[in-house]
């Protein structure tokens, strides 16, 4: 009875968000104020309606209703409570289930705080809304419906996949999807400026928050999945350029140049066909992401996600949405363009900089995702695209932005000061050229042209950062008093750059000073690494609620004195025969010690795989920055009073029309 | 005209993702075919003999499977794979991989054994060589030992029919 009221919401869903797509339009069409605010209603409705289905679902995978074939499929009686509620969003239809309950989430949001706005604004980017929202509820129910019956009922389920079942894969998910379907905001945005024409910097501000919170979510779901790729996979790396991770990396980029083109918009009226077609490409992104993951049109790590047969619904969507998108942008982009004076050495001149920069790394990356398939399209063999090519290429695109972001505060809107500029940035830039040179020294007794690139770069963005909250606090008689003038945004700005600068000291780190190896030891033998001593003691069963493992215990000891103990294991996770490794880290914030469980042999030895991970946090502390940075910026209290004037003066205007 | 280039970039990934999807990409070509198949020396599960390598394959066609008793896409082949060793010529050699006897033997008991010959490849080294990313996959090798065909996942009637028969056909 469950499972069908959850599809029967489903169904209910896609009714109101049918009506939600196409009765704003006929009021906006016919100037009808009641059609219009109908959109706000349709919107509530909608969440109600999938947050029932939503509820549904995970009320069958915590009973246990094996004769809900998506459950049966990914739970199973002995699976912790915990992973039975994150199961729901374990497989393909549960997935977008969690996808359209995130969406409907962002346009009830959207329908409660974009009553500031003006009513036929707030109801066509509903109405956007209303038909992304229609396409992906189609696609559950033609294609993928989570309530399907069983029959007969299998007695006992066939379990969440056991790579799953770990808390960093619990939170990813929905932090990615926040992002991922929040730019569906900036890009519903961007449709209702080019259907009213009306692109001006007050719609830049309305924009500004959302994106900014959408890539705020983003960047936590890239951060946490960087983490669990390295703990869960037991291959000690962060980043794969996997067509999955890229799949959620670009519209991180796009998103990134978003944000800054958007401040140009707002501020100085520029750029605004370029952000409107940022705002339609980090959504378009994020689908090809959907599509990329769902498809199986490309092999990845993430390959458990996969189906062919479903590919074309989502490239038919996909076509949809971003065909007609970039149609209505070709027709009515032209008539939006301004002609203002835009000088390089200015703010606006960087941060478009910036965004060239930023959108090469995109589309190079695109181009390396791609590249594979492309040439099997051309049948000219089959090939894959790995780390040595994005490095090559995507590091020396980056590198240019970290020197621009250490101006970002100091070079003035229109025009810039060269004098000036060099006058607020000496120390910043003193500091970073001795830092670069002495740190990896003080840090690791040597260095590289990477790490001594890294730690320039890195130090440059920190103290340049730093620099501009550290003026305006010793601008007010007393530094308290000056540190509470500084602006949320500033200071989103600040922790987000001084996150870039964290990250680029992890990333240099653990590249040039990282080191690994694998031995086979046997027990009481040690072996050395970035001058840990590694003694394996023992290794023994254990058993977890689902699984049973093997576990080792290895003794990490350095100068003399034991810093670490250390349980890898190898667990069997018998309802799936699946056998995972689990490494174990000791963490810190100068360096990770891991290792990971091979082979056991007959006489007791057993292969191990160690690490000696210098900085590596650095590189997820650097994400966390950005997060609060994005945090602090939208919620910045101009955006909150700005609406209300905005709200007050068309009020007048329209009484004065009235 | 500058604002519609988005839309033909557009429409090109799209022709490209059409090409994709009617293409499957774990059809990777391996490439041992063509080639000798790779040396191993395994224990065969029943004892008799003792050991065999790949100079025992020699000397007519065979069927290489990689299989395990833990592995649902076995299960999947293994009632077809039971019909072709009642039905066909070919002998059917089955290489155990990163099993255990103790679930492998009743794993045979309750399903039956297709195979004239079972190797044991418990820690999956016979399986690096050959480049086994998951079992079930499937080699043909003729009777020089030679690897003609691989198939990746459950062995099928039409993989059989229209790929494997034509390729033993034309060598005997």
């Amino acid at each position: 009875m469950i499972p069908e009221l959850g599809h029967f919401a489903v169904i209910l869903a896609l009714g109101v968000a049918l009506l939600q797509a196409i009765v704003p339009l006929l009021g906006w069409r016919r100037r009808d104020a009641r059609l219009l605010s109908f959109a706000g209603s349709a919107a509530q409705g909608q969440f109600l309606c999938v947050a029932a289905a939503y509820a549904s679902l995970t009320y069958c995978f915590v009973t246990k209703d094996f004769s809900v074939a998506y459950v049966a499929e990914n739970d199973h009686s002995q699976l912790p409570l915990i992973y039975r509620i994150t199961a729901v969003w374990g497989a393909h239809e549960g997935s977008l289930l969690l996808w359209v309950l995130i969406l409907s989430g962002w346009t009830l949001a959207v329908s409660v705080f974009n009553r500031r706005l003006p009513l036929d604004m707030s109801a066509l980017v509903l109405s956007v809304l209303g038909m992304v929202s229609t396409g992906f509820y189609l696609f559950i129910l033609l294609t993928s419906s989570p309530f399907t019956r069983l029959v007969p009922a299998p007695a006992e389920g066939h379990d969440l996949n056991p790579i799953l079942q770990d808390p960093g894969l619990a939170i990813h998910p929905p932090m990615l999807y926040m992002g991922y379907v929040g730019f569906s905001v900036a890009f519903a945005f961007a449709i209702a400026a080019l259907i009213t024409g009306r692109l001006d910097a007050a719609w830049a501000r309305w924009t500004r928050p959302w994106t900014t919170t959408a890539w705020m979510f983003l960047t936590m779901g890239i951060t946490l999945g960087s983490w669990w790729a390295y703990k869960e996979l037991g291959w000690g790396g962060w980043w794969f350029w996997d067509p999955v991770e890229n799949a959620s990396f670009m519209p991180w980029l796009a998103g990134t140049a978003l944000i800054h083109s958007l401040a140009v918009t707002e501020k100085r009226g520029l750029l605004k066909s370029w952000t409107v077609l940022l705002a339609i490409l980090a959504f378009s992104l994020s689908l090809l992401g959907t599509f990329l993951v769902r498809s199986g049109v490309l092999v990845s790590v993430h390959a458990f996600a996969s189906d062919p047969s479903r590919g074309m619904f989502i490239l038919a969507f996909m076509a949809v949405v971003v065909g007609g998108a970039l149609t209505l942008y070709a027709w009515r982009a032209p008539k939006l363009v301004t002609t203002g004076e835009l000088k390089l050495f200015s703010r606006e001149g960087l941060l478009l900089f910036n965004n060239v920069f930023l959108v090469a790394a995109c589309a190079a990356v695109l181009l390396g995702t791609l590249y594979p398939l492309a040439l099997d399209a051309m049948h000219l063999g089959k090939i894959s695209v790995g780390p040595p090519y994005f490095n090559a290429v995507f590091l020396p695109m980056i590198t240019p932005l970290f020197l621009l972001v250490g101006l970002a505060a100091v070079v003035p809107w229109k025009r810039g000061d060269w004098r000036e500029t060099v006058r607020r940035l000496r120390w910043p830039a003193v500091i970073a050229v001795i830092l670069g040179v002495l740190l990896p020294f003080a840090l690791h007794g040597r260095t590289t042209l990477l790490a001594a690139t890294g730690a320039l770069l890195g130090t440059w963005a920190i103290f340049a950062a730093a620099q501009d909250v550290w003026r305006r606090m010793r601008a007010k008689l007393e530094w308290r008093a000056g540190l509470r003038a500084v602006p949320r945004a500033v200071w989103g700005m600040t922790l987000a750059h001084i996150g870039l600068g964290i990250w680029a000291l992890g990333v240099s780190g653990v590249i040039s000073f990282g080191d690994e190896k694998d031995v086979r030891l046997a027990r009481g033998a040690e072996t050395e690494l970035g001058g840990y001593s590694f003694r394996f003691q023992e290794a023994g069963e254990q058993s977890g609620p689902n699984y049973t493992a093997q576990q080792g215990t290895v003794l990490v000891e350095h100068g003399g004195r034991v810093v670490a103990t250390l349980h890898p294991q190898k667990r069997l996770y018998p309802s799936q025969g699946t056998v995972l490794t689990e490494s174990s880290i000791d963490a810190g914030l100068m360096r990770d010690l891991y290792v990971s469980l091979g082979e056991g042999y007959d006489d007791g030895s057993w292969s191990l795989r160690v690490y000696y991970k210098p900085m590596i946090r650095m590189i997820w502390l650097g994400g966390i920055f950005m997060f609060f940075g994005g945090l602090l910026a939208a919620s910045d209290k101009r955006y909150r009073l700005a609406r209300a004037a905005e709200r007050r003066a068309i009020e007048i205007a329209e009484g004065a029309v009235a | 005209m500058r604002y519609a280039i988005p839309l033909v970039v557009l429409v090109a990934l799209i022709g490209l993702f059409i090409f994709g999807l009617q293409s499957d990409p774990r059809l990777v070509p391996s490439p041992l075919i063509g080639k000798a198949a790779p040396a191993f020396d395994l224990p065969t599960l029943d004892g008799q003999p003792q050991r065999m390598s790949q100079a025992d394959l020699q000397g007519a066609p065979v069927l290489v499977n990689f299989f395990a008793s833990w592995c649902a896409g076995c299960q999947e082949e293994h009632p077809y794979l039971m019909q072709l060793s009642r039905n066909s010529q070919v002998k059917l050699v089955g290489i155990d991989y990163k099993d255990a006897e103790a679930d492998l033997r009743p794993w045979l008991t309750r399903k039956g054994n297709p195979y004239g010959q079972i190797l044991t490849d418990l820690e999956g080294r016979a399986g690096i060589d050959w480049g086994v990313y998951g079992v079930p996959e499937t080699f043909v090798l003729d009777a020089k030992g030679t690897i003609l065909y691989k198939q990746v996942g459950p062995m099928t009637p039409e993989v059989w029919e229209h790929e494997i028969q034509p390729l033993l056909k034309a060598t005997s």
